[in-house]
């Protein structure tokens, strides 16, 4: 139980009561859901898990990634692809998929630390691998180019073990994810590693002074993220059953998956589930509202306007502010 | 045969040219708001796709040519930056980047989404009289549209550095961008600076968005290719250096007119994104810029 022990130390009671209560709440509640809140609760833990992986660089580490859409995509290609061609499960090729996107994080982030390119230099480097790599699968016949890969939809099948089944199955595997990673970057934080990102993430030079070795914090930072990332490219392939370069690699996957953790709160361990929840919940409202009035990008008006108000109004994030009201103010880490 | 693909190579170069003067201009605009402000300006390329849509309204209902238009869209966009500048953008100068980013990102997704829901989705042309005409150059030729276009951006350049170069506000940006605390201490009115500088390079992107839209027609798509693109741009000719972000919109407009030529057309952006990647590393500071101290 030491290792309990230490995950909880330092946080309020109350917050670790809320927390168990969510979780049995999250265990219990799909076979009493509707179809449709059933997928609405799969896009909100969807959103928290990618975001809990781009949080550990850009949170944690400092490293600005716009360029994330390379990993889920190389992660659910991969996977898909293997299936697609030589039947290979995924719970098989995912290791392929993580492999692939971890080597690719590793170029992106060891070129990119290497020739020290900060800030908005490194986060270009990143989008441009990405848009790099999107063209690359266009032209790339085993992937199915860019007419796409798709996978067969067989609705009754009931086979977890290739993760072909329903909503269900994929509500369970991505909780699984989500919350796996939540532990992992609690106890990540905890670590001598999460210190280091901490130190590295307020001021590098000051951390490379101090003995702290910069460089390869730093690319486990975009190891452990593109891993993490991967899986949910491979959750995501398996679950609409299809690949497209211009969708799974385009800029704007690299951006939805930024949007939870900066709304939720860069750094923290529930920003990026309840920036995932808000992001989700004003995504559905403002469908429907849309549907209202019949004007084509209407949806994503609102959407602006949102934004744009959370960013004024809670700059730092929402979950620093809802934390303090509901009086568990977490240590900032 | 070879002499052949000789003069269809050289024809896609010029080609490639005329439309990379245009593209410089676009990033002209870009790197004017980063050389002065180092704010990464995330809503370019909606900026530049408000701007053809505006020069096509112009055209479609009130049937005013692009080019005569220009100057009151520059009018206009010089309007708007300055606007954005001191209302939305000011209370950000000073904060973290993915602030920034995620500001910039909200506004534009308004802009490009406003222009969906009032014009759609579908693209919109501009069908100028000069549309087919050209001009002949030993055994080269022109498109009269593209030359026309190339030489506006050029004369618009033109202007810019003079703005920089001779006018007492001009001077006093390029002040407040040498030496932000410096500026202050003489007595700049460093916001003002500031919004007049956005305003220039909303200009600049305004003027560009007119020129291009009697190149290619515009649709709210366009938009993220060309914030990408003049990111690309800049960074290829070095951030903040003017004749850096002109030589840049060169380079690519010539390297996807042949890409275009050598590779399929859709492998096009490939090369640019490749340049991109070896310029970050190689030569981070880009073709023309300083190296930062």
């Amino acid at each position: 139980m030491s290792f309990v022990r230490r995950l909880t130390a330092g946080a309020p009671r109350r917050a670790l009561w809320m927390l168990a209560a969510l979780l049995a709440l999250l265990l219990v509640a799909p076979p009493l859901l509707s179809k449709y809140w059933l997928s609405v609760l799969i896009l909100v833990l969807y959103f928290a898990f990618v975001g809990q992986a781009w949080n550990i660089m850009m949170g944690f580490a400092g490293q600005l990634s716009l360029g994330h859409a390379l990993y889920a995509g190389l992660g659910g290609y991969i996977a898909a692809g293997l299936f697609f061609h030589y039947g290979v499960g995924p719970w098989a090729g995912l290791f392929a998929g993580v492999a692939a996107a971890v080597l690719a994080g590793s170029i992106v982030g060891y070129l990119g630390f290497r020739f020290s390119l900060a800030g908005v230099y490194f986060a270009l480097l990143t989008i441009a691998f990405s848009e790099f790599t999107r063209v690359a699968f266009d032209h790339w016949d085993w992937a199915g180019g860019s007419g796409g890969l798709f996978l067969k939809v067989e609705r009754d099948l009931s086979d977890p073990l290739n993760l072909r089944g329903g909503p269900l199955l994929f509500y369970y595997v991505i909780l699984a994810l989500a919350a796996g990673t939540f532990i992992l970057c609690r106890a990540l934080l905890e670590s001598r590693l999460g210190r280091y990102w901490l130190a590295i993430r307020e001021d590098a030079e000051a951390a490379q002074a101090v003995g702290v070795p910069v460089l390869r914090c730093k690319m486990y930072a975009v190891m452990i993220s593109a891993a993490l990332t991967a899986l949910a490219g491979v959750w995501n392939a398996f679950y609409y059953n299809n690949l497209f370069p211009e969708a799974a690699f385009a800029m704007g996957r690299s951006i939805e998956v930024t949007l939870a953790p900066i709304i939720g709160g860069l750094g923290t361990l529930f920003g990026p589930i309840i920036g995932a929840v808000v992001l989700t919940g004003l995504g559905e409202i403002f469908t429907d509202l849309g549907e209202l009035v019949h004007i084509a990008g209407i949806k994503q008006i609102f959407y602006g306007v949102a934004l744009l108000a959370i960013v004024m109004y809670r700059p730092a994030g929402v979950w620093p502010w809802l934390a303090r009201k509901l009086g568990v103010t977490e240590k900032r880490s | 045969m070879t002499s052949d693909f000789v003069l269809s190579l050289v024809q896609a170069i010029t080609k490639g040219l005329l439309t990379g003067m245009v593209y410089g201009l676009m990033a002209l605009g870009l790197s004017v708001i980063f050389g002065v402000m180092r704010v990464v300006n995330f809503a370019h390329g909606e900026l530049m796709v408000v701007g053809m849509y505006l020069t096509w309204v112009g055209f479609e209902f009130l049937q005013v040519s692009p080019i005569a238009s220009l100057p009151l869209i520059a009018a206009i966009f010089f309007c708007i930056g300055y606007a954005l500048q001191s209302s939305l953008i000011t209370p950000f100068i000073n904060r973290p980047e993915h602030q920034q980013f995620l500001l910039l990102l909200a506004i534009a997704i308004l802009l490009v989404n406003l222009c969906q829901a009032i014009a759609g989705p579908e693209a919109h042309g501009v069908q100028l009289e000069s549309q087919f005409d050209s001009y002949q150059l030993g055994p080269l030729v022109l498109d009269a549209v593209r030359l026309h276009a190339a030489l506006a951006a050029i004369a618009i350049a033109a202007l810019l550095w003079a703005f920089f170069t001779f006018t007492r506000i001009g001077k006093s940006i390029r002040a407040a961008a040498d030496n932000h605390m410096g500026a202050l201490v003489v007595g700049l009115d460093v916001r003002r600076l500031y919004a007049f500088t956005f305003g220039v390079g909303a200009a600049c992107v305004g003027a560009a968005g007119a020129l291009m839209i009697t190149i290619i027609p515009v649709s709210p798509f366009l938009a993220v290719e060309y914030t990408l693109l003049a990111f690309v741009i800049v960074i290829v000719g070095g951030l903040g250096s003017m004749t850096g972000a002109l030589l840049g919109g060169l380079l690519i407009g010539v390297s996807e007119a042949v890409a275009g030529l050598l590779l399929q057309p859709s492998a096009k952006s490939m090369f640019s994104f490749g340049l991109l990647i070896l310029v970050l590393l190689l030569r981070p500071q880009g073709l023309m810029g300083r190296r930062s101290t």
